[in-house]
């Protein structure tokens, strides 16, 4: 018995969740690619139309704007955080007195939720409220910022609270890589008299790659997921300019009665994370492998 | 009393069909929370446990309703519906062809509804004859609300025809005032969309694009005047506007920041709150054109198992329709009696308009559902029309442009 249990102990444990896993993720995916096939409106149904939902999915006008909106919010948030919180790990790796206190400072965004984070913004950006009011309330009559009510820059609002709120953390990533990165090739260095920015472009960076990765992945599976941000800090508006796939997918389902239109958007942005993330996991099979 | 109570349980009890003594439960899905919302909900919850029943409270705030449509989907598919909830227009036909709606057509023809609920709004408590939904009140949707000083101070009567209207807003503007109240969200843009579309199109022209769904209508020349003036009034809203609640416009309108407002009578409730009385300091009248809006809230009432159940469904149903609920639940709530034969002594003007109005619309044929509050589609037709309206109304899209895609994202949502 005792035999049979050391063998079989960590299956044991581990099965309850497998088993969770398999019904609630996979299962559940299933399900979604089954419905996105059906007419189904406010209740599921189970009858197979072939790919009508995909049609009506790429003639409405809203979800090509919440695509595109996708694409520029997901380039711009992942590439700026990563500039922004490699350029902050570097400045805090010098060896500074109080840099316990600043990496807080910074970190502190993350313990935010985005719903407050959104929320804080808004009223941050409102042109009656925020900056633009205050800028005008110093002298400057002539001074706009009204991305948030303007359709063609209300995505870049998103852009903003959402760098705010992931630098930080994206930072503490690099900062734990650039610690990693052995001290010995950069003492070497700079025996032979090699500049800093050197060290960091040739030795340290390059060194860093997985964390760069780890990062990208995080950052991207952020970005696609985006929704209580949106909700909280434009609403998806003016009209629908700042519309992701994720509040698109919340509109048809909660708010229209459509559900077979919401499982067929669920199932486009699954795919758009399997490109993202398949690639990622097959580079890290084969290098385990190897 | 407890003569009473039994004789009113009874009563019930023998209306819903050889049940002999249960006491009446009700389990009830609403999404009414807010202050004299839930209030108003109160006044029925209090009735109900007068008349001897057993009343269980389901609130679920959140999302206009959607939440609470989660919550009902979710009971549903575990084969456990509420009693009655909180659902309108189209949407009770849609839960009837799924097949759960209860027949709650004894209490009605007891009760004598058909006589005393207008035509057009008895049909949507209809499902293929059987009624099985009860309405609660009567929201006309196509109201203008105006700041009485404001428009006094400018010498402004209050407009009768859109070139009036505009006239208007290009003198307040030049005085400094903002002409509109409005707020950047979808469903505001489609609710002064349909008014501005009720006057131009006219009651028929409204019936056969907002309910015919008839596409020369949608595509014609009208339509595309009704986006003219859209793009008009899109010049008269302040540039601060998106994304702003309708009861932050109708303060702007009360503290005399902006001259008026296209919004339903639940504004009516935000200027009675602050103490403002119609006719004095802020005035109402319906928005330039022939018709009546309206959006009608109702209980439709699910099939549930048990006598207990059933003779609370009856009790409600009886009830919600009754006169003096129909009284005190709008007095409260700032809408209308859904019933034509309820004394409107305690209404105030504003409420007297709406009913002369809706008596006359009723016999005129021009008593409309309103598109915007989901009273003559289904969700995913009037969320097309939405999304073009308010895509039209937050960017330079021509008017041509527009109509072509309505007729585009109409045939797409079918």
């Amino acid at each position: 018995m005792t035999k049979w249990l050391e063998d079989h102990l960590p299956k044991v444990v581990l099965a309850p969740s497998f088993i969770a896993v398999l019904i609630f993720v996979y299962g559940f995916i299933g399900w979604t690619a089954w419905v996105s096939l059906t007419r189904s409106k406010l209740l599921p149904k189970y009858d197979i139309h072939g790919f009508i939902q995909y049609e009506r999915l790429f003639a409405a006008p809203r979800w090509d704007v919440a695509m595109n909106n996708l694409f520029i919010f997901g380039a711009l948030f992942i590439v700026i955080s990563m500039i922004l919180g490699l350029l902050l790990a570097i400045l805090l790796d010098q060896n500074i007195r109080t840099e316990g206190a600043i990496r807080t400072i910074y970190l502190y965004p993350m313990a935010l939720s985005m719903i407050v984070t959104g929320t804080a913004w808004k009223w941050i950006l409102n042109p009656g409220l925020g900056i633009e009011a205050t800028v005008k309330g110093w002298g400057f009559e002539s001074f706009t910022f009204d991305w948030l009510v303007n359709p063609n820059m209300a995505i870049y609002t998103i852009v903003i609270a959402a760098i705010w709120q992931s630098s930080g953390f994206v930072m503490a990533l690099f900062l734990a890589g650039l610690r990693s990165v052995d001290t010995e090739i950069i003492r070497a260095a700079q025996v032979d008299g090699i500049p800093t920015w050197r060290v960091y472009t040739a030795i340290i960076i390059p060194s860093m790659a997985p964390i760069f990765l780890s990062a990208f992945i995080v950052l991207s599976h952020l970005a696609i997921k985006s929704f209580d941000l949106v909700i909280a800090l434009t609403g998806g508006g003016p009209g629908f300019a700042s519309d992701l796939p994720a509040t698109y997918m919340y509109a048809m389902a909660f708010s229209r009665g459509d559900i077979g239109q919401a499982a067929s958007s669920a199932m486009i942005m699954m795919a758009v994370v399997f490109t993202i993330v398949v690639p990622y996991l097959y580079s890290e099979l084969r290098a385990k492998n190897d | 009393m407890k003569n009473y109570v039994f004789g009113a349980v009874s009563a019930v009890a023998l209306m819903s069909a050889n049940v002999v003594v249960a006491e009446p439960k009700a389990e009830v899905l609403h999404w009414w929370t807010s202050g004299g919302e839930a209030r108003s909900v109160a006044v029925l919850q209090q009735e109900f446990a007068d008349n001897g029943g057993t009343w269980t409270d389901m609130p679920v705030a959140g999302g206009g309703g959607d939440a609470a449509m989660s919550a009902l989907r979710a009971r549903v598919l575990a084969g456990n519906a509420p009693t009655a909830v909180q659902l309108k227009g189209p949407a009770i036909q849609e839960w009837y062809e799924e097949g759960v709606l209860a027949d709650i057509s004894a209490v009605a023809e007891a009760e004598g509804w058909a006589d005393v609920l207008p035509a057009s709004i008895a049909g949507h408590m209809q499902c293929e004859g059987s009624w099985c939904a009860a309405p609660v009140n009567v929201h006309r949707v196509d109201w203008i609300w105006a700041n009485a000083d404001v428009l006094e101070a400018n010498g402004i009567a209050m407009p009768t025809t859109w070139d009036e209207f505009n006239a208007a807003a290009e003198k307040l503007q030049g005085a400094g005032i903002i002409p509109l109240a409005h707020g950047g969200q979808a469903w505001q843009d489609a609710t002064v969309f349909e008014a501005v579309a009720l006057g131009i199109l006219g009651a028929d022209g409204f019936r056969k694009a907002f309910v015919e769904l008839d596409e020369a209508t949608l595509t014609s020349d009208a339509m595309k005047s009704v986006f003219d003036q859209m793009r008009t009034l899109r010049g008269f809203v302040d540039p601060n506007f998106p994304g702003r609640d309708w009861n932050l416009a109708t303060a702007m309108v009360m503290n005399g920041e902006a001259a008026f407002q296209i919004m339903g009578d639940w504004a009516k409730g935000e200027f009675l709150a602050a103490g403002k009385a119609p006719g004095e300091d802020f005035l109402c009248a319906s928005v330039p054109g022939e018709g009546f809006l309206y959006n009608v809230d109702s209980f439709a009432m699910f099939d549930v198992d048990g006598e207990d159940n059933q003779a609370g469904q009856a009790l409600l149903a009886k009830l919600i329709v009754g006169q003096s609920f129909q009284k005190v639940f709008n007095l409260n709530k700032g809408s209308i009696p859904a019933r034509v034969d309820v004394a409107l002594d305690e209404f105030d003007s504003c409420a007297h308009l709406s009913a002369e109005d809706m008596a006359a619309s009723s016999e005129g044929g021009s008593l409309l559902p309103s598109y915007a509050h989901g009273m003559a589609l289904r969700g995913a037709q009037s969320g097309a029309i939405t999304d073009v309206v308010t895509s039209h109304f937050n960017s330079d899209m021509s008017s041509d442009e527009a109509v072509q895609q309505l007729a585009t994202a109409i045939a797409n949502s079918l």
